[in-house]
């Protein structure tokens, strides 16, 4: 009965509101099915790290602690094994067909570097304005790596950022897209050239771009090669039911884990502060102008090109695969219903996922050519 | 407000948004090529 009282008295107000964001991640798991696999781990784990019993730093913790030290800030073992069940998932063939697509993916990480600076102006040193920034990359894996090389002290905040706003893309995306463009610009319709890319081509993709990547910006090197062996399982032929095992229970048992590990670092203490609501703030201003960048470039190169283009494409150039993609083809669909971009918005965001680590190890080699870490 | 730090910022910022347009240009042409290379 002491002990009881006493436990019960450990609790704080504090605990209670993380026990309140648990639940609400759990609900949005659950009953709005809004990325269930990392969602629901974060929410529970919220609740599981703000229990008195884990102040007392009993088991779980350590549990969690040893979960990431190997996971997130040693090797960074989650994000790159995640990565390799990504690049399984990618069908890189849209993009083949059309290469110029990857323009919309580099013109859309246009909110990292806007909110890298405003993040600076804010206040925050450039190791923690970058880290901040990178949640723009809308790619988990990408924002946690970036943001444990560079030591950031807003890890939790940064991740759970990151991925609160890639499960919430539908939400985020659609009023910003139809704040850029008129709805005649909206209705544009795109052919779709299906041309054939030969299996060779597919097989050399994956390694040819991480050649390329590992030789014009080698600190992405980690996270582009996992994502291209994971393709390059995908495609080589030989390993199909490996491919399956590393899209489905691969990548979801690591986003459990990671999940859970994420939220490990959602302690009352270290999360509710004024600095975890503007990091918030900031990585939602990172969102917006990633989609107002695609859309602008999109935009321009109409003015050059005499093959319209439906400005909205250049909105998926945001990474987070596939939800882009879909809430584009939706949107044109709303305009005009014989309006099909769901092949250009694809290839769209699968060039957004190779530009968001390009920008990533981009600005990890930047940051650290400046603080000379 | 840290103009300090914006201007310490600034400079990442036009490279880092330069520098990813240019990768991309090389993949770009790179994918075409191989494409062209491997055509049936």
């Amino acid at each position: 009965m002491e002990v009881l009282i006493q436990n019960v008295s450990y609790i704080t107000w504090q605990m209670l509101v993380m026990w309140g964001i648990g639940g609400v991640l759990i609900y949005l798991a659950i009953v709005k099915q809004m990325e269930p696999t990392l969602l629901l781990p974060m929410g529970f784990g919220a609740i599981l790290v703000n229990l008195p019993v884990a102040v007392e730093g009993t088991g779980v913790q350590h549990v969690l602690d040893a979960l990431f030290s190997i996971g997130i800030d040693g090797a960074e073992l989650f994000p790159l094994m995640l990565f390799v069940g990504i690049g399984a998932m990618i069908d890189f063939q849209p993009l083949l067909t059309n290469p110029k697509l990857m323009i919309f993916g580099a013109a859309a990480q246009f909110g990292i570097f806007f909110t890298l600076a405003l993040a600076s102006l804010l206040g925050y040193d450039l190791r923690d304005a970058a880290s901040i920034s990178i949640i723009g990359a809308a790619d988990g894996p990408t924002s946690i790596f970036v943001a444990t090389e560079l030591g950031s002290k807003y890890l939790g905040a940064i991740m759970v950022a990151a991925y609160s706003y890639m499960a919430l893309v539908p939400l985020i995306q659609p009023p910003i897209i139809k704040l850029c463009t008129t709805k005649a610009e909206r209705k544009i319709k795109m052919q779709y050239k299906g041309k054939p890319v030969s299996k060779t081509t597919k097989i050399l993709f994956p390694i040819v771009v991480t050649v390329i990547v590992g030789i014009v910006a080698p600190d992405a090197v980690a996270l582009i090669g996992f994502l291209m062996f994971g393709n390059l399982i995908r495609e080589c032929g030989v390993m199909q039911s490996i491919s399956e095992t590393a899209q489905n229970a691969l990548a979801n048992l690591i986003t459990i884990f990671l999940g859970i590990t994420i939220a490990s670092r959602m302690k009352a203490a270290d999360f509710l502060q004024v600095d975890t609501l503007i990091i918030i703030g900031l990585g939602l201003v990172a969102f917006v102008f990633d989609t107002f960048g695609g859309i602008m470039v999109a935009k321009l190169m109409n003015l050059l090109t005499k093959e319209k283009i439906n400005p909205m494409i250049g909105a998926a150039g945001i990474s987070a695969f596939p939800m882009s993609a879909r809430v584009v083809h939706k949107l044109g669909l709303e305009e005009d219903n014989q309006n099909f971009l769901l092949m250009h918005s694809v290839g769209v965001n699968v060039s957004g996922q190779i530009a968001s680590v390009i920008a990533g190890g981009l600005i990890l080699a930047l940051v650290k050519a400046e603080i000379g870490g | 407000m840290r103009v300090d730090l914006l201007m310490e910022a600034l400079p990442i910022m036009g490279t880092g948004y330069l520098g990813i347009f240019i990768v991309t240009g090389v993949i770009i042409g790179i994918i075409t090529l191989l494409t062209k290379l491997t055509k049936r």
